[in-house]
């Protein structure tokens, strides 16, 4: 990967530059967070004229190395106020890769007043005015696109949410069935909507591809790597039988599965939402209870789940919007949150953050908990019609707690806290509170470590003790994840089985001609977030803002579990 | 003493989703397992009554023992 591409909203310009040497040795998010600390104004607003928008694939994305399809969106969130990256499945990243773009920087406002399309090829970028798709649906998109440009087209692209640039807009990612994985978290989709950028399609036909300095050992390591991750009981049975929604039993079994906007801890009708009951259910009906989300993927946690007259309802269909309007809103019905993931899909919104804000809704009245009907209703006809409820809740949980006078509001930084209470978990308690992401259960998943023992055995999580280096180790680990294209799940066999890491780093030396050890790793997350840390001082956050809501202070049943961390202690997550 | 057992993800398969079950006193987690026919080292998360427990712990009347395989997370 040897250009950067840099696009200019104010003029519809384009450059292709030489990647400059600090960024040689970058990828992902390391990349991503690199490019907005260097380049956008901390203090800048999220939608005007001075954030920037990143996208960068990792660093062995587009080689035939498992797993490493995963692409890096950065900017300055909207949402949160803090820098963002967010991660996402899909074709994206291995089209960016074979094309040898390292990064997009997407720059400046455009004047008209007008919606735009963007190209990009082995040829540059071409940037055209969009009429047709304006206020049309993800889904719409990908197929008028298909018809413009192709089947094998790839697509980044924003629904209706986006346009208005609300803070839960995502930005979607095609998959290889034509269907959409997501940049989830942090309102990414404001600041492309921002930018008046409705498509980015992508053409890879005759792309110089990927040159391996040393294809043998790329080989031998790619091989090593694939067995690690197929050895090991998460990745090779438990995530490609039952998905991320095993997550509902386990963490209920625990007792830290929000319920009712974070009342309770365990739900009475979890049955009916695990991912036991999924896996029947979509077997039944003659779905996929194994899916990628990318190509080359091995582990398959991803699903395709249809109703019961066996139509495609959605697919990546995860724990985390399975529980929060399951058990947090009190839904229960795998069909109603199977709709309502569509939709969020479709008008594209943040699928956790925007369940989350319907829990404080639910808390404030303004629909009864457990009103799914209702939920589907005020997904299209308020946040997708962009009415002033609808813009209440597509502003995330944080703002419609704000609005309606709640206290009981799970969020740090603004941004919601994903299916995990804290309380009766407190190694994800940390990374939540210490995030440079805001509030983010992928930045550093002690959960497998609290509840399953990964990586040497369980850290109590009902317990302090522990949790902070427990915490400060899985976020360095995880900006190498990050940062390399590869799915998170990774992380499991790379704690576990000795012989993944090492793979690891003889493919990054393999395919770029490198002599790294080990040690690398550490070094890349230490830098990454203590930029990233930089960057959110500079913007205005200090450690009152490493914090959990006060009322993590009531006791949660079933163990009567609080947060009871200090301040200090907290504090202590940033020595090193 | 009655112990009630929890079995989720694929310990389910050929066995029960919960079930109540007589013990003798002094029974452990690990006796239950083996009970069962499950290997120990396929247990993944070991809970009684909600808190981590290892195969060594003894159990008293009416705890309620969960038994998960190896899974991962999302």
């Amino acid at each position: 990967m040897d250009k950067i591409l840099r696009v200019n909203m104010s003029d519809l310009s384009s450059t292709m530059e030489a990647v400059p040497k600090e960024w040689a040795g970058l990828g992902g998010r390391a990349l991503t967070s690199a490019i907005v600390a260097a380049e956008v104004i901390p203090t800048c607003h999220p939608l005007g004229k001075n954030n920037k928008l990143v996208f960068a694939p990792g660093l062995l994305s587009g080689t035939a190395a498992a797993n490493t399809g995963r692409f890096s969106c950065g900017a300055k969130s909207p949402l949160t106020g803090t820098i963002k990256e967010s991660n996402a499945g899909g074709t994206a990243a291995q089209m960016f890769a074979r094309l040898g773009i390292k990064a997009m920087i997407i720059e400046g406002l455009p004047k008209a007043d007008a919606w735009y399309g963007m190209h990009v090829s082995k040829d540059g970028v071409s940037i055209s005015e969009e009429t047709e798709l304006v206020g049309k649906g993800n889904f719409a998109i990908v197929e008028a696109l298909e018809q413009r440009f192709g089947k094998k087209t790839g697509i980044l692209s924003i629904g209706q949410a986006g346009e208005m640039r609300m803070l839960t807009a995502n930005i979607s990612v095609k998959d290889l069935d034509s269907k959409i994985r997501s940049h989830g978290r942090g309102g990414l989709g404001a600041v492309m909507g921002s930018k008046k950028i409705k498509f980015i399609a992508i053409d890879d036909t005759a792309a110089p591809g990927i040159k391996l300095a040393d294809p043998e050992k790329f080989k031998d390591a790619a091989r090593t790597f694939a067995k690690a991750v197929i050895s090991h009981p998460a990745t090779g049975e438990g995530l490609p039988t039952f998905g991320t929604a095993e997550m509902v039993n386990i963490v209920n079994a625990a007792g830290g599965l929000p319920t009712r906007n974070f009342t309770y801890g365990q739900f009475e009708d979890h049955e009916k939402i695990s991912g036991e009951t999924l896996r029947e259910t979509i077997i039944e009906r003659g779905g996929k209870p194994k899916h990628g989300c990318q190509s080359g993927c091995i582990i398959q946690c991803s699903q395709v789940y249809n109703d019961k007259d066996g139509n495609y309802v959605t697919s990546g269909f995860e724990y985390e919007t399975i529980e929060t309007l399951g058990a947090n809103a009190c839904i229960g019905d795998l069909d109603i949150i199977a709709k309502a993931d569509y939709i969020m899909d479709d008008i594209g919104v943040d699928s956790i953050e925007t369940a989350i804000a319907f829990g404080v809704a639910m808390e404030a009245g303004v629909l009864p908990f457990g009103d799914g009907a209702g939920v589907l209703k005020m997904l299209t006809d308020d946040i997708a019609a962009g009415t002033p409820l609808g813009r209440i809740l597509g502003s995330g949980a944080g703002n419609v707690g704000k609005l309606y006078g709640i206290t009981r509001v799970p969020v740090v930084k603004n941004q919601g806290i994903p299916a995990y209470d804290p309380r009766s978990i407190k190694g994800i308690g940390i990374t939540y509170a210490t995030s440079t992401m805001g509030a983010d259960h992928t930045a550093g998943y002690a959960v497998g470590t609290n509840l399953m023992g990964v990586g040497g055995g369980v850290v109590d999580p009902l317990s302090k003790n522990g949790q902070v280096e427990l915490s400060r180790h899985l976020q360095i680990i995880t900006v190498m994840l990050d940062s390399i294209g590869l799915c998170l799940f990774v992380g499991f066999p790379a704690a576990d089985i000795p012989t993944c890491v090492p793979a690891l780093i003889d493919m990054l030396n393999a395919r770029f001609g490198l002599e790294l050890t080990p040690d690398w790793i550490g070094g890349l997350g230490v830098t990454t977030l203590k930029t990233e840390r930089a960057f959110n001082t500079a913007a205005g956050f200090n450690s009152s803002h490493d914090r959990l809501p006060e009322f993590f202070e009531e006791p949660l049943l079933p163990h009567n579990a609080v947060w009871d961390f200090t301040g200090e202690e907290i504090d202590e997550f940033w020595n090193f | 003493m009655k112990i009630t057992i929890e079995l989720y993800a694929t310990f389910r398969n050929g066995r029960f989703k919960d079930e109540q079950r007589e013990y003798m006193d002094g029974i452990t987690v690990g006796h239950v397992v083996d009970d069962l026919g499950i290997d120990r080292g396929e247990v993944g998360m070991a809970l009684v009554n909600g808190r981590h427990a290892s195969m060594e712990q003894v159990l008293s009347e009416g705890e309620v023992v969960a038994l998960f395989s190896m899974l991962g997370g999302g």
